[in-house]
């Protein structure tokens, strides 16, 4: 009697395990469906204090044939000037489309020239992809506060041959363009390296130059 | 009739693997998702190339999405909306925002509040809002939105929020979450009035866009 016994509680010992598959299936489709994976992407952006009692010396000052002004209008409508605003000459704005096509604003950013004949965006995108090349082929030279700072360097116009002058870029978006236009915009920013850029409020003069160039705005 | 009893006994397949497998796959989702959270409106974030992801915590998100009409066209305005990631956070601001404004909450409203991903009613209603059924919260809250128009020449509504939430917490981070056909001058009037309390470092949420060709 006794082996007998024993041999049953032998078989007993399986114990079946479908009805608790079932159950961490059912809790495996429910956080499948329930949860994000993924966190969003995001944009870091630093806007300068309104304060209006900044002091004259920490404001810089950027070379007229170092700016450029974005103006992004409505109907995803982007204007660029090139240099001093000209409040009163409808020509000195010129259209321009978004994206890499020829006359896109990126092309037109990447081949700007300043006075002295350089192309600041397109040499200092060069040098920001040589050192993502450097940085890729040996990453353990360049852990990650060097490469922040080199690439703060590039950025700032410190290359290998000596600084050159960077583009100032400044952004005006109108009442009715939209929150997606300026994000692209922001995004040309990062695509082409240009470190130094602000958004700016448009000024009466901007909207009579605007106005005067049959701008929906 | 021997074998007829083995290939019986056979079809008894063993599940404990794949228990192994499903719980192993449940732990990793349960550690690496986050839930989606109920937003009152539809919020489609524009495209960007930029990699940085969303900092883990304390993070106060301003939804903003563009108005529309009862019969559903935009109205040229937008609506604002916050949420804050942390529970504890949360409670602290919303006992320092009732008391800067004079309104007494109870413990079960309190809860409420908390218990809600979104917030965005103007503080005159928010009794009411709290106190009416779960089903009219839902369907009244995307009608609402904080005020950012500033009171008798002081801070708005939402300038309170968030200075409060930066009292309750310094390390706040601000994100913001805005629908890509919001017009600009919704998003230019909140990112002027963070301007103005000298909140001038924030994210702003994107969705990945692959970089066309240079």
């Amino acid at each position: 009697m006794s082996k007998k016994d024993s041999k049953q509680k032998k078989m007993n010992v399986r114990v079946d395990f479908t009805p608790m598959v079932d159950m961490l299936m059912l809790l495996i489709t429910f956080f499948m469906l329930c949860t994000t994976l993924s966190k969003p992407q995001t944009m870091e952006l630093t806007m300068p204090s309104n304060d209006k009692h900044t002091l004259e010396n920490q404001k810089n000052e950027a070379k007229a044939s170092e700016t450029i002004t974005m103006y992004v209008c409505a109907d995803n409508k982007l204007y660029y000037g090139e240099g001093i605003p000209k409040y009163n000459d409808p020509s000195w704005i010129k259209e321009a489309t978004w994206g890499s096509s020829k006359e896109g604003i990126r092309e037109v950013l990447r081949n700007h020239t300043t006075e002295d004949g350089t192309t600041p965006v397109k040499r200092i995108e060069l040098a920001v992809k040589e050192l993502n090349a450097d940085r890729a082929k040996n990453p353990k030279m360049y852990n990650d506060s060097i490469y922040q700072k080199k690439l703060s360097d590039s950025k700032g116009g410190m290359l290998k041959d000596g600084k050159i002058p960077t583009l100032t870029i400044v952004i005006k978006a109108t009442d009715n363009a939209s929150y997606k236009n300026l994000i692209d915009a922001l995004d040309e920013m990062q695509i082409l390296s240009i470190g130094t850029y602000v958004i700016d409020k448009i000024n009466p003069d901007d909207t009579k130059l605007l106005k005067l160039k049959n701008v929906k705005m | 009739m021997g074998k007829v009893k083995i290939k019986k006994s056979d079809v008894w397949i063993d599940m404990t693997p794949m228990s192994d497998v499903m719980t192993l796959l449940l732990t990793f989702f349960m550690l690496t998702s986050t839930f989606v959270k109920n937003e009152p409106v539809k919020v489609n974030t524009p495209g960007s190339v930029s990699e940085i992801k969303v900092p883990e915590n304390g993070v106060l998100t301003i939804l903003i999405s563009p108005e529309k009409d009862a019969a559903g066209k935009p109205t040229g305005e937008g609506q604002v909306f916050m949420s804050i990631d942390n529970t504890d956070l949360l409670g602290t601001t919303l006992d320092g925002m009732a008391s800067a404004f004079g309104i007494t909450l109870s413990t079960q409203e309190k809860g409420t509040f908390k218990s809600e991903s979104t917030f965005g009613v103007p503080m005159g209603e928010l009794r009411t809002y709290l106190e009416s059924p779960a089903k009219a919260r839902q369907k009244e809250l995307p009608t609402k939105g904080i005020p950012l128009d500033s009171i008798k020449g002081s801070m708005s509504e939402f300038q309170q929020w968030v200075s409060v939430a930066r009292t309750a917490n310094t390390n706040v981070k601000i994100a913001l979450k805005a629908d890509a056909t919001t017009p600009y001058k919704t998003v230019k009037k909140v990112m002027s009035e963070l301007q103005d309390m000298d909140e001038s470092h924030y994210y702003m949420i994107t969705q990945l866009k692959q970089e066309e060709d240079k």
